[in-house]
C-alpha cells in the first residue's frame, strides 16, 4: 500500500541526507590524495594516483614515499578522525549533553595518564611489550574513566550538568596525576610523555592502522544496529522506555564502545582534542539526528576534518610537521565559538 | 481492551507512593485527577510497564508481567508528562519513531503511510517537514500525541496531554482522543489537572489523593463541591449544566495566604 504523498515527503527528507553523506565521503578521497601529495618531496596528482593504483609499475622512490611513509599517515588521519567523531556523537546522545566528548569528559586524559604510567614504570622493564603495554594501559584507564562517569550518571536524577561536572572532575584528576608522573619521571621519560601527549600521526604504521580500522569498523557495525533506539533516546528517556528501549543497556553498550574507540585512538596517536566535540554538532546541523545518517556523517566529518588538519600540519611551518593535536584545538576553538554564536536553532 | 488493576502498591524508595490501588477501566476515556504529587504519573508509569509495582495489572485478563515486551508495546502506548524534545528531527521522523518496534533498517511503505495517517488524524500534516525544535510547545505536544497513536494501541496512557495547548487545541485534542478511542475501541487513561475538561470529556473519573483512590465513577458523582474542598483545599461552586455535565468555578483556597497574622 504505497502512499505517494508519504513517500514523497520522506523521500525529500532522506534524500538530502544521503546526498550529504556521499558529498563528504568524496571530499575525503580528495583530501587523502592531497595529503599524500604534500610533504618534503611534493608529488604530483598523477604520480600519487598511479602509485596508489599500481604500486609495482612505478618508480621505487615514489613507492617508498607513498606506501611506506605517507599513505599510512593519511589513512590514519581518516580512521582516527572517524573514530573520534563517532565516539563524540554517541556520547552526546547517550548522556543527552551537547558538551560531552571523549576530550571534555576526561577520557583522553585518563588514557594519556595510563600511557604515561606505562612509559614511566613499564618501559624498559618489558622491552618487547612497549607498544602493547602503553596501548593496553591507555585503554584500561579510558575504560575506568568511562565507568566513573557512568556511575555518576546512574545516580538517581543526575542531571546532564552533574555529568559534565563529574567529567571535568575526572579530567582534572587525571591531568594532575599526569603532571605528577612527569615530575617523577626522568628527562627522557618526560620527553616521551610530552611527545606522546601532543598527538602526532607520524607514529602511524600499517599494523596500527589495521587494528584501528578493524576496531572502527566493528564499532560502527555494533552501534548502527541500535541507530533507531539512539534516535528515540533523543526524545527523552521516559519516552524511549515507553517505546520499549532498554535505556540502561543501551547506555552501557555505548559507553563500552566509546572507551574502546577513544582508548585505541589516544593510544596510537596521542590526544587530539575538539574533533569529538565539534564534529557531532556539525553533523547534527547538516543531517539532523536520525542516527542512521547522523552517526555515519559524524564519522565522515571527523575523518574529513582530521585529514584536512593533516595536510595543514605539513604546511604551517615549511619543513616541519606541526603537532596535529595542537592544530585541531587551535582551529577547533574559534570554529566552535563561531558555531555557538551563529547557531539559531536550539537543539538542546 | 479491559484493564484491571488489583492491589497495586508502589514506592520509589521505601515510602509508598501508590497504596492499594484498584481500578477497572474499559474501552472509554478514563481521567485520572488529583493534586500535585498525588501519584498520577507514577500510576501511568506502572500501567505502561516502565515501573514494576506490587499487585497485579491485568490486560484482557492476562497479567502485564506475562506479556512479552513486543506484545506489551503493541498493546500499550504511553505519552509521558513533559515529553517535549529538542531533537534535531523533522516532525515526520519523530512520528515515525512511534513505530520503533517494527522499524527495520530501511523504512517501509507501511511505516510511511501510517505516519502520514497519524499526522492527518491530528491535522498537523502541514508540519511534516518542519524540524521539531522550531515548533511551538503546543505543536510539539500534538507531535507527541501523533507518535503515541500511530501504533493503534489497545491501551493509551497520556500524562497531561493538554499541557501548553491553547483553549481551542485542548478541546480539539480531546475530540480527537474521544474519536480514536471510540473508533478503535481503545482504553484511554488520561492524567489531567483541568477538572472542567475531565468532566466534559471523560466517561469515568478516578480521583487520586496521596497515592490512594479517593473516588471513582461518573464525572457527576466524583466532582462535587465537597470533594474539591477536602482534596484540593479549594472552595468552589459546582453547577450541573443542561447536558448534565458538572461545571467547576473555583472561588478561593481554604488556606489563608495573605497579609496579616
Ligand atoms: N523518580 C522518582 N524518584 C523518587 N520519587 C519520585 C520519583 N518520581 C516521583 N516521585 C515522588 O512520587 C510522588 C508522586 O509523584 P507523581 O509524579 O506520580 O505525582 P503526580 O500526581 O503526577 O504530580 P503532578 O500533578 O505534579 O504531575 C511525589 O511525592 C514525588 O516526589
Ligand atoms: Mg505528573
Amino acid at each position: 500500500m504505497t502512499n505517494v504523498e508519504a513517500t514523497s515527503i520522506y523521500g525529500e527528507i532522506a534524500g538530502k541526507k544521503l546526498f550529504l553523506l556521499l558529498l563528504i565521503a568524496s571530499a575525503i578521497v580528495l583530501t587523502v590524495i592531497v595529503d599524500v601529495m604534500t610533504g618534503p618531496a611534493p608529488l604530483s596528482l598523477g604520480e600519487v594516483v598511479s602509485t596508489i593504483l599500481s604500486p609495482a609499475s612505478n618508480d621505487q622512490s615514489f613507492y617508498v614515499i607513498v606506501w611506506t611513509f605517507r599513505l599510512p599517515v593519511a589513512l590514519m588521519a581518516v580512521v582516527i578522525g572517524a573514530a573520534l567523531g563517532l565516539a563524540g556523537a554517541v556520547m552526546q546522545t547517550i548522556l543527552n549533553n551537547p558538551l560531552a566528548s571523549p576530550y571534555t569528559l576526561g577520557i583522553s586524559s585518563a588514557a594519556g595518564f595510563g600511557a604515561a604510567l606505562a612509559v614511566v614504570f613499564g618501559m624498559g622493564v618489558v622491552p618487547f611489550a612497549d607498544a602493547v603495554l602503553v596501548t593496553g594501559n591507555a585503554f584500561v584507564f579510558a575504560l575506568l574513566c568511562c565507568m566513573m562517569i557512568y556511575a555518576v550518571a546512574r545516580l538517581k536524577r543526575a542531571s546532564s550538568e552533574t555529568l559534565v561536572l563529574a567529567g571535568i572532575a575526572v579530567l582534572f584528576m587525571f591531568d594532575s596525576l599526569l603532571m605528577l608522573l612527569q615530575y617523577l619521571g626522568n628527562p627522557e621519560q618526560v620527553q616521551a610523555i610530552v611527545f606522546w601527549m601532543f598527538g602526532s600521526l607520524t607514529k602511524a604504521t600499517w599494523t596500527k592502522l589495521g587494528i584501528m580500522a578493524v576496531g572502527l569498523l566493528a564499532s560502527v557495525l555494533i552501534i548502527m544496529v541500535d541507530a533507531w533506539k539512539l534516535t528515540t533516546l533523543r526524545l527523552g528517556e521516559d519516552k524511549a522506555k515507553g517505546l520499549g528501549v532498554n535505556v540502561e543497556r543501551l547506555r552501557l553498550k555505548g559507553f563500552i564502545l566509546i572507551s574502546v574507540l577513544t582508548a585505541t585512538s589516544v593510544a596510537f596517536v596521542g590526544s587530539i582534542g575538539f574533533v569529538g566535540l565539534v564534529v557531532p554538532h556539525i553533523a547534527r546541523m547538516l543531517v539532523g539526528e536520525d542516527h542512521r545518517f547522523f552517526l555515519p556523517l559524524s564519522a565522515l566529518t571527523g575523518a574529513l576534518m582530521l585529514s584536512a588538519a593533516s595536510i595543514l600540519s605539513k604546511n604551517v611551518v615549511p619543513g616541519i610537521i606541526f603537532p596535529i593535536g595542537v592544530l585541531t584545538s587551535l582551529i577547533g576553538i574559534p570554529f566552535f565559538v563561531w558555531l555557538i554564536f551563529s547557531r539559531k536553532r536550539g537543539y538542546w | 481492551m479491559k484493564l484491571e488493576v488489583r492491589q497495586l502498591t508502589f514506592g520509589y524508595r521505601t515510602v509508598p507512593v501508590l497504596k492499594d490501588v484498584c481500578i477497572d477501566a474499559g474501552p472509554m476515556v478514563t481521567a485520572v485527577i488529583g493534586p500535585n504529587a498525588a501519584g498520577k504519573s507514577t500510576l501511568l508509569k506502572c500501567l505502561s510497564g516502565i515501573l514494576k509495582p506490587e499487585g497485579s495489572i491485568l490486560l484482557d485478563g492476562k497479567d502485564l508481567k506475562e506479556y512479552k515486551s513486543d506484545e506489551l508495546l503493541q498493546a500499550v502506548s504511553y505519552l509521558p508528562q513533559d515529553s517535549a524534545s529538542n531533537a534535531a528531527l523533522t516532525v515526520f521522523e519523530a512520528v515515525l519513531l512511534g513505530r520503533l518496534n517494527s522499524l527495520g533498517w530501511t523504512v517501509t511503505d507501511e511505516d510511511l503511510s501510517l505516519t502520514l495517517d497519524a499526522l492527518e488524524k491530528l491535522g498537523i500534516e502541514g508540519l511534516a517537514k518542519r524540524p521539531l525544535n522550531e515548533l511551538s510547545g503546543g505543536q510539539k505536544q500534538m507531535v507527541s500525541i501523533a507518535q503515541s497513536i500511530i501504533r493503534k494501541p489497545g491501551v493509551l496512557l497520556m500524562d497531561e496531554p493538554t499541557n501548553s495547548l491553547d483553549l481551542q487545541h485542548q478541546l480539539e485534542l480531546f475530540d480527537v482522543i474521544r474519536t480514536i478511542t471510540e473508533d478503535n475501541n481503545m482504553t484511554t487513561v488520561v492524567a489531567l489537572h483541568d477538572l472542567n475538561l475531565a468532566a466534559r470529556y471523560a466517561d469515568n473519573i478516578i480521583l487520586l489523593n496521596c497515592g490512594k483512590i479517593e473516588a471513582m465513577g461518573s464525572p457527576g458523582s466524583v466532582i462535587t463541591e465537597d470533594m474539591i474542598r477536602t482534596v484540593y483545599g479549594v472552595n468552589a461552586r459546582v453547577t450541573i449544566d443542561n447536558e448534565g455535565i458538572p461545571q467547576i468555578i473555583p472561588i478561593n483556597s481554604t488556606r489563608y495566604c495573605g497579609p496579616g497574622k
